[in-house]
């Protein structure tokens, strides 16, 4: 499967070496802790753990800023808007605009609570091939079937992107130029339209297929991966982390 | 946009989105027949790739979401698609956190869902016209409620984002128009291709 060869050809990074399910949990729970923290001084240390941890995963300087600048993105609406509109006490006036402090306070806390956030989450998750998460999903207790749509959903995303990419030219070939207009929506109703039919004939075959050779709603998930010693530390550090910085952000 | 980035969110606004997702999820993958794995599958697939063309906005693009269509095709088995495709999107793009995988979840798959279930006896093969503009009015409003849950989950964590919170919703109506009409696109082609996919009695992948 084309994932697997990507995974083979991935360098190895100490990270690799846990269990995917640690890093799933330990991620999840280090998220949890940021997000109800309040400290200033915390943050900023979360930030200098997601940036070690990039480091050990190996992760480019520009796949990280990259990733920062697309959470920060989402923000940034509600970031020209929060000092100027929130209703809290303002400090500057500048002319009709009035920033407020507390809103500005809020904006601070809330950059640092994401950009920690998404360095945490890059290195521990997105690090992941994703046959290696649905397996470690799987494990983790979530419903076989959901499992199986998952990972039957990484393989077809590959085909149909390829089925996706021929009806594309084609309609460039006809000299398709997308534009705002109700030709490009028709255009586009259509292209949709023609791939769920593929897709759904092509369920229909690969259902066939499966029945006749006995499918019974799972397929075994095969892995080498062992909760060993390295991840009782790795699983540890974490809880002391996340244990230390709410203590520490409660007094 | 429907995305929302990990630490935005307070922490019981993502317990309760976290666990209405897990609802929706569990009423979906119960659904959900061993036949129904490879099609729920490739569907999940498509609306991967559909969702990832951008439609041209001006001098902007827009994404769609598709949440109307994928109510519309699979019912409650929307939510294990949307799942899918929201962790995909997670992992290969980095769009939307990890922790909020359960409210993004909710925000995208139910609005469809339940839309689709109000106007799905009315759509036939029969009446092509008549079932387009209901899977296309069906489409925006999801668009619209999806960015009205956004924005009320921002409002509730963070009570000084309220004002800049219907500033953002404002940027939906576009996407919403262009939803509407592409699945109106789409509904009318599958009504007259394969309409057993659209306009059948029963969701698609449901065998007797």
């Amino acid at each position: 499967m084309a994932a697997d060869a990507i995974d083979a050809a991935a360098r190895i990074s100490p990270l690799d070496r846990l269990d995917t399910r640690t890093r799933v949990v330990a991620a999840v729970l280090l998220v949890l802790a940021l997000v109800s923290l309040r400290s200033w001084a915390l943050l900023g240390a979360a930030l200098i753990v997601g940036l070690l941890l990039t480091k050990l995963a190996g992760i480019s300087t520009r796949q990280t800023i990259r990733r920062l600048m697309h959470v920060e993105g989402f923000l940034l609406i509600l970031f020209v808007a929060l000092p100027l509109l929130t209703r809290l006490p303002p400090f500057v006036e500048i002319g009709p605009l009035s920033l407020s402090l507390p809103g500005l306070e809020r904006a601070v806390t809330l950059v640092l609570r994401i950009s920690s956030a998404a360095l945490v989450v890059l290195p521990l998750i997105s690090g992941l091939t994703p046959i290696r998460l649905g397996h470690a999903l799987g494990r983790l207790g979530l419903p076989a079937r959901l499992v199986q749509v998952f990972l039957f959903a990484i393989r077809y995303i590959e085909l149909l992107r390829a089925e996706a990419r021929r009806l594309h030219d084609a309609m460039r070939l006809r000299g398709f130029v997308p534009g705002t207009n109700l030709h490009t929506m028709r255009s586009y109703g259509h292209f949709i339209g023609q791939l769920l039919v593929r897709a759904v004939e092509r369920a229909e075959r690969v259902n066939e297929a499966m029945r006749c050779r006995g499918f019974a709603g799972r397929f075994p998930l095969v892995t080498l991966e062992r909760f060993g010693i390295v991840d009782i530390g790795a699983a540890g550090l974490a809880c002391l982390l996340v244990g230390v910085a709410l203590l520490m952000d409660r007094f | 946009m429907a995305h929302i980035p990990d630490g935005v969110l307070s922490l019981p606004v993502l317990a309760v989105g976290t666990l209405a997702g897990a609802g929706g999820l569990w009423l979906g993958v119960r659904k959900l027949g061993d036949r129904d794995i490879p099609q729920t599958a490739l569907l999940a697939a498509v609306f991967f790739i559909a969702s990832s063309l951008a439609f041209p906005l001006g001098p902007t693009s827009v994404h769609l979401l598709l949440g109307g269509l994928i109510g519309l095709m699979l019912g409650w088995k929307a939510f294990p698609a949307i799942f899918v495709g929201l962790l995909l999107q997670a992992l290969l793009f980095g769009f939307g956190g990890l922790t909020v995988l359960g409210v993004d979840l909710v925000n995208m798959a139910l609005p469809g869902v339940l839309l689709a279930m109000a106007v799905r006896p009315f759509i036939k093969a029969g009446a092509p016209v008549r079932s387009a503009s209901l899977a296309g009015l069906s489409a925006a409003l999801s668009v619209i409620v999806t960015a009205g849950l956004v924005g009320v989950e921002i409002a509730l964590s963070e009570p000084a984002f309220a004002p800049a919170v219907s500033v953002m919703a404002m940027a939906y109506l576009p996407l919403a128009i262009i939803e509407a009409l592409v699945t109106a696109f789409v509904t009318l082609y599958l009504l007259k291709v394969k309409p057993e996919m659209i306009g059948a009695s029963t969701f698609i992948g449901t065998v007797p």
